[in-house]
């Protein structure tokens, strides 16, 4: 009885913190409610949607390339295909490929940054030669030259992405945690016997993950645009996926006539990549030690 | 539990900075090493416990802990020496302390480590508290809420708890203000008393040494110049750096003679 209701206060104490957040920061308040709808229309977009069907292979030769109406808001593609449809369904993949590309770049970049960080010397060396010569290439080339490597698909533009992401999160990483392995308390979980393993991801992590989750929080926006760009180009998310790149890029042939099928994936790509940002710069502000100093 | 330190050199590439032919820890003895900054003290502590090498020290010579040899350990059998029979305390209690874990966490998982259930974890911990005078209340709170001395009593109630027979304290009090200080000193005292402990007590203060210890090492560039019972070795130092060492503490009075 009384465990619930700590937790509930707890519960309540949390929401009470987070509404104050949101208040002081508007930044983040912006970003955090356009993402919510964006993630809310993704996740419900087979009941929201006026014609779920339209986010496959669909083609109804009598509808092809209408201009937007109460029927079909967004206008319809060069299928017949309804915009408004396609563009819910195109918010599903780019979100897939945003977290699945932020997830692998994290869980191979933060453990080999921590290793390095932690046990410097050779093998921090190492690790690190390796990441430079990632790093030295332009990430975007990088990932269009191995996306053409494979065949065309959403889940092979998601590796090529990540396989470029990562050294960024490792050298983050080896910095934050080369400062904190000099702490004392390191040092005195070693006195205790705590093993190497354990040291690293009950101390050295928790205490070097700030600028990490921030970094990965402006990243999103930024992997939205390479991914749309490389679907753009033809070589990420094939027809009939919905893909807001893809989607740019066929209508774009048609633009100066049906301005409207390039028009609404591409405002798509704009509100989404922006509202990643926000959210990103908030969170940056709220973190920034500096900004309590100058409060 | 007896330490004895035989031939220890420790160097870092060409610069030997330790070069001790004798140190012996007797059971339930407190020994003070003493010199002044850079002479090596907290080095040799931390050959002791075994982690000079990972700060890149070549370490040689012979460490033994109640007859039994530590150089030669590999890393399993010194994480269970560690806080189990050995344990450590830093000049800076409340640095020493992970920032993000409640007190009571890192505790409970320093005593699960060495074999602890969960229920004893607890146990031991809320008694170990009480030992050193605190209220187990505080096992609740994040180190920066506690207080210097507070975060201090915190590292010995844990060496307490995991029952460690040898306590190394590198400048345990260098941090505090001087009524903390003798708090933790009393502490130190009763424990070895009550428990039993050997103490390694590092210190520059001769005054702290002089009333805490039994005998006194005192340390010059890595080597030890001159040891032996505390009151006999600062009241008539043997050596010409001993009697340095001592006439450099300053006195009350001594401004206006």
């Amino acid at each position: 009885m009384t465990a619930v209701g700590i937790g509930a206060g707890r519960a309540r104490g949390v929401l009470r913190r987070l509404g104050h957040e949101l208040a002081r920061n508007p930044t983040l308040t912006v970003g955090a409610v356009v993402l919510a709808i964006v993630v809310v229309v993704a996740i419900f977009a087979p009941l929201l949607a006026p014609d779920p069907t339209d986010a496959g292979n669909a083609t109804h030769p009598l509808s092809v390339l209408q201009a937007p109406s109460s029927a079909h808001p967004f206008g319809t593609d060069e299928l017949g295909r309804d915009l408004l449809t396609r563009v819910m369904y195109g918010g599903r993949t780019s979100l897939q490929i945003v977290v699945e590309v932020l997830a692998i770049a994290a869980a191979i970049g933060i453990p080999l940054g921590l290793i390095a960080g932690y046990f410097g010397g050779a093998v921090d060396q190492v690790i690190m030669r390796v990441t430079d010569i990632f790093l030295a290439f332009p990430a975007l080339l990088l990932s269009l030259a191995i996306a053409s490597v494979f065949t065309p698909s959403v889940g092979h533009m998601i590796l090529a992405i990540a396989v470029t992401w990562w050294p960024w999160y490792t050298r983050l990483v080896r910095g934050e945690a080369a400062s904190v392995v000099r702490r004392p308390y390191v040092e005195s979980s070693r006195t205790l016997g705590v093993s190497h393993a354990r040291i690293v991801a009950r101390h050295v992590l928790p205490n070097a993950a700030t600028p990490v989750l921030v970094q990965i929080s402006m990243d999103a926006g930024g992997v939205l645009l390479v991914s749309a760009a490389i679907s753009f180009l033809g070589l990420g998310a094939q027809d009939p996926t919905p893909e807001w790149g893809l989607m740019v890029s066929q209508g774009a042939s048609y633009f100066s006539t049906q301005w409207w099928y390039a028009t609404f994936p591409g405002i798509a790509i704009l509100i989404t990549a922006m509202a990643f940002n926000l959210i990103g710069d908030g969170l940056r502000e709220r973190l920034d030690p500096k900004r309590v100093l100058s409060r | 539990m007896t330490l004895e330190v035989r031939n220890l050199r420790v160097s870092f590439g060409q610069r030997t900075v330790v070069a001790i032919d004798a140190l012996d820890l007797g059971d339930g003895e407190i020994l003070g090493l003493v010199g002044e900054s850079g002479s090596g003290k907290s080095i040799t502590s931390l050959s002791i416990i075994g982690l000079a090498r990972s700060l890149g020290a070549t370490v040689s010579g012979s460490i033994k802990l109640d007859g039994r040899e530590l150089t030669t350990l590999g890393e399993r059998e010194w994480r269970e020496l560690r806080g189990d029979r050995i344990a450590m305390i830093f000049q800076a209690p409340i640095s020493s302390l992970n920032p993000v874990m409640r007190v009571g966490d890192v505790f409970v998982r320093a005593l699960r480590l060495h074999g602890a259930s969960r229920a004893q974890a607890r146990d031991r911990a809320r008694r170990a508290m009480e030992e050193v005078v605190l209220s187990p209340q505080l096992l609740a709170r994040y180190p920066h809420q506690l207080s210097g001395g507070q975060a201090q009593r915190v590292a010995i109630a844990m060496a307490v708890a995991l029952r460690a027979r040898v306590l190394l304290a590198d400048e345990p009090t260098s941090a505090l203000d001087v009524t903390v200080q003798a708090e933790i000193l009393s502490l130190i005292g009763r424990m070895r008393l009550e428990e039993g402990i050997s103490v390694l007590f590092v210190s520059h203060d001769l005054a702290v040494v002089a009333g805490l210890c039994d005998r006194v090492a005192i340390m010059r560039a890595g080597q030890i110049v001159e040891s032996g019972a505390t009151a006999a070795t600062l009241r008539a130092p043997a050596t010409e750096y001993g009697r340095e060492l001592i006439a450099a503490v300053p006195r009350l009075g001594d401004a206006h003679a």
